[in-house]
Parts: structure tokens; sequence; C-alpha cells
């Protein structure tokens, strides 16, 4: 990552469609080489932030910079250095692999003596080579994902932007394009702005995040940084024995500061999430009390996901005062799932 | 200008269309039946039937028909006249169906059949500006519709000269007044087609409902079938080319809104 080098700076970056604000005055800079997370709920922004940033939506505040480009003035000449996946793949399933991505490097002024090597290169490095003559309309979601990548950098694009990339895709698949987003930035040098709802691929793979609520910026630095500078809170997992997860719940439950219970009736553990550190000798003591015995102690650093909830709970704290509704609705939610025996 | 991209969307936008059956068998059938079905049956049974109250009706569209284009029927015997006035002159309205209905399906499928696959986006992201994206996905209704109609025209050519052979015993279509029908009015119908089912298409969801709201294009080429069964309507050369002038007129009003309609920022602030 080169801090010298931002390839995008926004400035009060807005966009509004009617009332509704989908982006708020939104300032960042994203560096060259880096891997970006854009992280937020269904329709918090990220999708229309792509496309300003792309030049293909007009803003209606602030400004961008994007490769030393204002993507309002010069969307063409920008997109020419950009590779977007979409959040559905959008690939025509009347054509196949091997055509559409002949089609797209013409699109994007690909040397036509380059083409078709390129085109070949693209198929075996996506492991859709064998296939890459059926019309794409018979292929599986992983492989749809994985041409719709291959089109994305079929022109070498120098910024990319990914949305939601492992959407609904198995495990296997999920770790192929982890891979690829890892080799492109860290072994190709390229920038990557990754739009994610998924926490653990954002802690897994960004070297910085940015948090959007409402089309606002809520946080914004390392995954580790904003854990350590935005939660608090301490995660604690107990392995338990001789008490149930009914029981064990509700006397954590019963503790007035607990911010979370979790039951993980595999290994007989709960998780259990609290302001401070200062509450454990009291949760130990509750369930000793309770008559459970406890083998194992676990304090956890704290993940992007509980800096993500914190976030998204402070600010529902802020703005409705429900910070305790929360905490006992989630409660409610954990008993009730305890209840119905899935646990 | 970016040629390339632009050439490249149209063939993109063709593969997509000729793979589709459902698109596909309307542009095969139409032609077929109006080039070359029907034609060839006139052709073929017109001269069996005996004369009767029918080309009564003909003798009374051909005394009201302007003296410079009766000319051409001295020294024909009966059947000759009716062969040549069904062949030639009702028969041409109904040509400019092909390149109207051709240009209007495939840019259904092209606009709003696109926005229903969700398939516009990565087009849409793609570095090209508005005016090109436009022109890939015009030519890819317009050329083939220009193709389709022209490939009409030879075969209805050679079907009419055919099955009228023993009647006529002479090559006597194509006649001045169908080439500009073919090179000056169908261009400018396939653009009519093309134009308004865009404007159709910014509005519609579905390719279903842009192709059935712009069937409605059709209705004009009705007005010269009926104008010209009820003589008020006579197909000279000097009326073609008028008629050819006043689409190419409208084409460019209603391309003119189209390509204002056709801008990424407004179609992706619908996707």
């Amino acid at each position: 990552m080169n801090k010298e080098q931002p390839v995008i700076t926004t400035q009060d970056l807005t966009r509004r469609f009617g009332d509704t604000i989908a982006v708020k005055e939104l300032t960042l800079e994203v560096y060259q080489g880096e891997i970006f997370g854009f992280l937020g709920h269904n329709g918090a922004g990220k999708t229309t932030t792509v496309r300003l940033l792309n030049g293909v939506l007009n803003n209606n505040g602030g400004q961008a910079k994007v490769l030393g480009m204002d993507p309002q003035k010069d969307g063409a000449a920008l997109r020419l250095h950009t590779g977007v996946l979409t959040e559905t793949p959008a690939l025509d399933d009347q054509l196949t692999a091997r055509e559409q991505l002949s089609l797209y490097a013409q699109i994007y002024n690909v040397p036509e003596a380059e083409i078709s090597q390129r085109v070949e290169r693209m198929l075996e490095d996506f492991e859709l080579g064998e296939r890459g003559d059926e019309p794409v309309g018979g292929y599986s979601k992983g492989m749809r994902q994985r041409l719709a990548l291959a089109r994305t950098l079929i022109h070498k694009p120098k910024l990319i932007f990914l949305d939601e990339p492992t959407s609904g895709l198995d495990p296997v698949a999920t770790r192929q394009v982890h891979e690829l987003i890892q080799d492109l930035s860290h072994n190709n040098g390229h920038t990557v702005f990754l739009c994610t709802h998924n926490l653990e691929e954002a802690q897994k793979l960004c070297d910085r995040v940015a948090v959007l609520e409402h089309g606002q910026l809520m946080a914004l630095g390392a995954p580790r940084e904003l854990a350590q500078n935005l939660w608090k809170g301490v995660r604690l997992e107990i392995e338990l024995a001789k008490l149930g997860a009914t029981e064990a719940v509700a006397a954590l439950g019963s503790l007035p500061y607990m911010r979370d219970v979790e039951w993980h009736d595999t290994n007989n553990t709960a998780t259990v999430w609290l302001p401070d550190r200062e509450f454990i000798p009291e949760v130990v003591n509750t369930l000793v009390t309770a008559g459970g015995r406890l083998y194992q102690l676990k304090l956890q650093e704290p993940t992007l996901e509980d800096v993500y909830f914190a976030i998204h709970e402070d600010q529902g704290a802020t703005v409705k005062n429900m910070d305790n509704a929360l905490k006992k609705a989630a409660l409610k939610k954990v008993l009730s799932t305890v209840d119905g025996g899935v646990l | 200008m970016n040629l390339r991209a632009i050439r490249a969307i149209a063939l993109r936008d063709l593969k997509i269309v000729t793979r589709n059956k459902g698109v596909m068998l309307p542009l095969i059938l139409l032609p077929l039946i109006l080039m070359v079905i029907m034609p060839g049956a006139m052709g073929y049974f017109l001269p069996m039937a005996p004369p009767g109250e029918d080309f009564e009706d003909l003798a009374l569209f051909l005394e009201m028909m302007p003296d410079e284009m009766a000319e051409q029927f001295a020294g024909y015997t009966e059947t000759q006249v009716i062969l040549v006035t069904m062949l030639v002159y009702f028969f041409a309205p109904m040509f400019l169906i092909v390149p109207l209905m051709v240009a209007s399906t495939i840019a259904a499928n092209s606009f709003a059949g696109e926005k229903e696959r969700k398939t516009l986006e990565a087009l849409i992201y793609t570095p090209t500006s508005d005016t090109e994206l436009f022109m890939g996905k015009m030519l890819s209704a317009w050329l083939p519709a220009m193709g389709v109609a022209l490939g009409g025209f030879v075969l209805y050519s050679v079907v009419v000269n055919l099955t009228a052979w023993p009647v006529m015993g002479e090559i006597f279509f194509p006649n001045v007044m169908w080439l500009i029908l073919v090179l000056w009015v169908a261009p400018a119908a396939a653009g009519l087609g093309l134009g308004s089912m865009i404007l159709v298409s910014s509005k519609a969801n579905s390719f279903q409902d842009a192709y059935q709201i712009g069937a409605m294009v059709v209705l004009p080429v009705l007005l010269l079938i009926f104008g010209q069964i009820g003589g008020v309507i006579f197909l000279s050369p000097g009326f073609v080319f008028g008629v050819g002038l006043v689409l190419w007129l409208i084409d460019a009003a209603v391309l003119w809104f189209a390509i204002q309609t056709f801008q990424r920022n407004e179609i992706i602030a619908r996707l």
C-alpha cells in the first residue's frame, strides 16, 4: 500500500434519490495497492458509491477523484482503467465464456492481436477452459462468478471494484475468490475496492475498511485498529459442564451488564460479550453458583464483527436510546432458540 | 467515436438475438409469410380465378388512378392488370411491415429484454460513451432489419416473377416505385420501429411488454394499405418518396428523444 498515492479521493461526496440520501458527505482516501473494504448493510449506499466513483451516476454534491480523473467529467476514460464486478454477474446466458471475454476485450479496447491469448489465459486461470465453448446459461453459480471476475479483469484494470464477490458461493468457490483477490493486490499491485457485508471476509482480506450506515461513513481504518479503538468491550469464551444450554443462558442473561450471549451446543461453550474485563469474576461466580463447572476460559481479541455491531448498536442507542431493548431482544432470541431445541 | 466498441456491442446483441428462439421465430416467419408464401400463392392462384365482382372493384380503383400511373397497364390483359395491381401495388405497404417489425422486435430484446435479464449493468460500466452504447445497440437492430428487408425483397422479386411468368411472359418486377420503397423508405421504416421501441423500452420492464406496446408502430402501414384499397392513396414513385421523407423526419425526432432517454446516469438509477 502506497499512502502517498491515493487512487480514490472523495470529499463530501453526496447522492440523493428524491428525499432519500443514498450517500451522505462521504470523505475518504483509498491508496494504491491496498484491499479496501467497504462495509455496510444492504442499502447502506455501497453500490451507489461504486457507481459514483465510476462515473455512471452523477453526484449531487461534493467531489471525487479516481485515478486522477473526475468520474463525472471523464467517465469513459476512467472506466478504461477500472474493472467492476457487479453484485449480480450480469452475464449473457446465450453466449459462451470465450465469446463474452472476447467481446468485452474488444469493448475495452484490448489490442486485437492480444485478445485471443488473453482470453485463453483467463479461461485457464479461472478454470473455465474445458467448458469455454458452452453457453453460460448452463454454468453453476461458482462458474458464473468466476467468469464475471475474469471479464472484470480482461483489460487489466488498475483499480478493481468488487461488489459482494462471494455472495451465494460455496466455501470452496469463496476460498478461490479470496485467494484471487489477495493475489491481485499483493502480487500484482492492483487496488481492490471490496464491497461486502461479510465481516469475516473483510477481516481476512482488507488492509483498511470503511463502515457505512445509511450512506454515512461511520468508521475508517485498519480492522485491528478499529477493533482496538472502537470496541471497548470483552468477548469471553467459556467451556462448561453440568449446566445445560437453557440454564447457562438464563444465568448469564440475568446479569444486568451482559451485552450478548451465544451458546454453542457442539462443544458446550458459551460466548459472552461484556462491557469490561472487570466483570469476568462475577460471570464465573454466577455460573459456578448455578451449578456449572468451568473447564476453559478464553479472552478473545475483538473482531471486525464486534466493531461493526458496536457501531450499529451505538448508533441505534444514540438515535433511539434502544440499547437495552436491543440487548433484551438478542437475549430473547437466544433463549427462544434454546427452547426450540435447535441448539 | 470508438467504432470497435460499437461494432462489438452490436455483434454481442446480434449473437444474443440469433440464439433466442422466441425472438427468432417471428423474425423468420413474418418475412416468409409476407414475402414468399402470400405473393407466391397469389401469383399462382389468381390467374385461375374467374373474373367477377372483385375485378369490378379493381376496375374502379384503376379508373381513379392518375393517368401517368395507369399508362403502364396499356396493352395488358385483364389478368395481367390484376396481377400487377396486387403484386406490385397492394403488397408494397405490407413489405414495410418487415423492416418495422424486425427492427422493433430486436430493439425490444436489446433494450427492454436486457433490462429484464439484468445484463445491462456490465455494459454500463464499460469505457463507452452513452452515444457509443446507444449506437451499438441501435445498429444491432437496424442492420438485421435492413438485411431481412433486402433479402425479403430479393426473394419477393424471384417469387412474383416466377409465379406470374405464365401470365406475364416477362420480368415485370421490381419497378421504380419499389426501388424507392426498398432503398429509401424501408431504412426509415426500420428506424421508426427501432426508435419507437427504444422509447417504449425505457418504460417497459420486460421484452413481452415492450413488444406488445411496440407492435402499434405498424398502424401507419395499415393506413397505407387501407388508403390504397379505398382508392385514396396511389403509390406513385413521387408519393412513396414523400412517405419516406416524412418517415425520416419522424425518425429524426423519435431518435432524438430516444438518445435523450438513453443516458447511463438515468438508466442505472432505475436498475
